[in-house]
Order: structure tokens, then C-alpha cells, then sequence
């Protein structure tokens, strides 16, 4: 029987097949999955925050900011015997839920987590070989690391697989 | 802002600031539908990011939401949500009987400016007797209207909160038909950012121990 391993905001998990790894309701959070396909491991991090500097509390929660998420997930993956060569990325999330006119730069919170994922990704030399982002639909999606693919569904454009 | 320094007492306060706010809106809405519109008791809790989302049926859960940001004073976010059948059923009152779709792509120009504007007035009255009721300088931004899932609305409003805090203070006032008491017409939702509790609580003349 295989399960759904879920992913909750700010959250960090790993999967194997048969199991397949999910998170709900992505607005302006990203959802990163890293993946080692020959050792059929991947994890997902659902990111709230771009970077783990705006952190104003005494302990830091590192899943919920893209720099300290992706670092803490890539190291469990390589501690459940993941090849750092063989990491890849696929992100999804980053939309504008909200129109605004004014320029407060906490109302493109979307676009910010976007751009920095891809910095921290380019850093940690991991290539992202599928996104879907921006826009301004909820999403929600489903990873297989058995077939590593990325299944995104939206309120109004369907069901999505990147 | 440190959770622990909340007493039983600056709980009350804000669930006078939600009863208060909220009855207005009330008034304002059954004013508009000519009907009468009832209101639960505020509940104000501590909750984590992924039990708000449980408030209104999960966070895939899709539903009709007006956004917008209190500036002033005491700054925060404040959302009106509804489910989708109840948020048809207000606008086709509104609009004079009207049959209105707000599920699926093609959602007309005319149900999103007057779910807009609903949210407009509900959101200002609330807000009028919340700036009353403590004599702070509030004032809404323009409203924005989504219809989406609801986890992906609400972390919108998480992101001030989000940078000191696991958790959130959330003031919920939930609508009911007058005669169908338990069927939910919509809620709204009071998030003040952290650093606007001590203001409200100093502006009711119970400051939070330093």
C-alpha cells in the first residue's frame, strides 16, 4: 500500500516509492522537491519566506525560509544516501493571490520566494529542470519519486504534470 | 511579540474587538440583503498556520475571499471568506436576483466588483468600530477579491506574523442565516501583525507586562 507522506507550510519531509509526497493550498509559498532518481529518493519543502534574515524569532524555523529549507533538505537527502551529483529540482507555487496597485514589497512576497529558491538551487549547483510558477492561482502538488513527476492542480486550469 | 505574556484578559479584549466589529458588519449586511444575519461568538485562538486553514474546511478547500491590509496605527490583514454556493447566493441577492457563477474561469466582471464591494463595506464597518473601540488611527487599503483554495489565501496574510512566529492570533467571527443557525455564511478573519498587539492592548489600558 502506498501512502501519501504530507508536507504542511513552513514543513520539510522525505519520500521513497511506493510512497508519493504532497502539500495543499501553495499561494505565494514555493514548494521545492529535490530528487535523486537512481537512489529513488526526494523530499519536499514548502517555503513560506525568502530568506531566513527577516526572521525576527528567537529560534528559527529553517522550513519555512527558501535559503535555510533547501540547505536543510538537501542534506537529509544526502544523509538517506542521496547523490549530491545526481540532485535535481522542481518547484512550483509563487503566485500573486492578490492584485495590489501599491508597491508594498510584502504583497510580492510570490515573485521574491521564486527568485531566491532559484539562487539557492544555483548555489547549491542542483539544476531545476521543471517549474510552474507565478500566476495567481492556489496550487496544490503531488510528487512521485518513483516517476519523478510533479502532478499541480489549480482551482480553474485543471490538473497540470510537469 | 512573546505568546506567553497573553493573559486570559487580552483575549477578552480581542474577542470584544471581533464581537464589536463584527456585529457591526453584520448590521451593514443585513441591511443590504433586507434579511436578517446573525453572528456566533467571536472565538480568538493561538493556532498554527495549518489549523487556520482547518477554519474554513482545509486548505484545498475553495472559497470566495476579500483581502485587505489595515494600515495606521495598528497594522494587520483582514479577510471576509465565504463558500462559493453561499458567496453566489449573497451576490444574487444583491443583484437583484440575478443568477451569478463564481466557480470555473469565465467568473463575470459584475460578481467579482460586487463580492468586491461587499467586502468593501463589511470590512470598513468592522473596521470604523474597531478604530472606535480603541481610538487607534485604522484605515483599509483598497479590497482585493480572490477565489481560490483557502490555504493559499490565508498564508497571504501570514507572512507579517510568519517572520517572528510559528503560530498566529487569530480573531474569528463566523455568519449564520438567522434561521438556519447553523449553516456558516461566511467569516472574517482579524490577523494583527505582532507588533500591533501591545498597541491595542496599551490603547484598552491593559499593557502587556514587559
Amino acid at each position: 500500500m502506498s501512502e501519501i507522506i504530507k508536507v504542511g507550510i513552513a514543513d520539510i519531509n522525505v519520500v521513497s516509492p511506493p510512497d508519493t509526497i504532497r502539500t495543499t493550498g501553495l499561494g505565494s509559498c514555493v514548494g521545492v522537491i529535490l530528487f535523486d532518481q537512481i537512489n529513488k529518493i526526494a523530499g519536499m519543502a514548502h517555503i513560506m519566506l525568502p530568506d531566513s534574515s527577516l526572521s525576527k524569532a528567537p529560534a528559527l524555523n529553517k522550513g519555512k525560509y527558501a535559503d535555510t529549507a533547501i540547505r536543510s533538505l538537501y542534506e537529509m537527502l544526502i544523509n538517506l544516501g542521496a547523490n549530491r551529483k545526481a540532485l535535481k529540482a522542481k518547484i512550483a507555487g509563487g503566485a500573486q493571490m492578490f492584485q495590489f496597485s501599491s508597491g508594498n514589497e510584502m504583497m510580492r512576497i510570490g515573485p521574491r520566494n521564486v527568485e531566491r529558491v532559484k539562487e539557492e538551487l544555483y548555489s547549491l549547483e542542483i539544476p531545476l529542470i521543471a517549474s510552474d510558477t507565478g500566476g495567481s492561482s492556489g496550487r496544490t502538488i503531488e510528487f512521485d519519486p518513483n516517476t519523478t513527476l510533479l502532478t499541480i492542480k489549480t482551482v480553474n486550469a485543471g490538473i497540470k504534470v510537469i | 511579540m512573546d505568546f506567553l505574556k497573553i493573559q486570559p484578559i487580552h483575549l477578552d479584549i480581542l474577542r470584544e474587538i471581533g464581537n464589536i466589529g463584527a456585529g457591526h458588519a453584520a448590521t451593514a449586511l443585513s441591511k443590504m440583503l433586507n434579511k436578517a444575519v446573525d453572528m456566533k461568538v467571536p472565538s480568538v485562538n493561538v493556532i498554527s498556520f495549518e489549523e487556520i486553514s482547518e477554519m474554513v474546511g482545509g486548505a484545498e478547500n475553495v472559497v470566495a475571499s476579500v483581502f485587505l491590509r489595515i494600515v495606521g496605527d495598528a497594522p494587520g490583514c483582514m479577510f471576509f471568506m465565504l463558500p462559493i454556493e453561499q458567496a453566489e447566493l449573497l451576490l444574487k441577492d444583491l443583484l437583484g436576483g440575478q443568477r451569478v457563477q463564481l466557480a470555473g474561469d469565465d467568473v463575470s466582471e459584475i460578481s467579482l466588483s460586487a463580492l468586491q464591494e461587499v467586502g468593501n463595506i463589511l470590512s470598513g464597518s468592522y473596521l470604523t468600530s474597531f478604530s472606535d473601540f480603541t481610538s487607534l488611527n485604522l484605515q483599509p487599503s483598497v479590497p482585493a477579491t480572490s477565489i481560490d483554495m483557502a490555504g493559499a489565501i490565508l498564508s497571504f496574510g501570514l507572512f507579517e506574523i510568519s517572520t517572528v512566529s510559528d503560530y498566529a492570533i487569530v480573531i474569528d467571527t463566523a455568519f449564520t442565516d438567522i434561521e438556519k443557525q447553523d449553516e456558516v455564511k461566511g467569516h472574517f478573519f482579524l490577523l494583527p501583525d505582532p507588533e500591533s498587539f501591545s498597541k491595542i492592548f496599551l490603547a484598552l489600558g491593559v499593557p502587556l507586562d514587559e
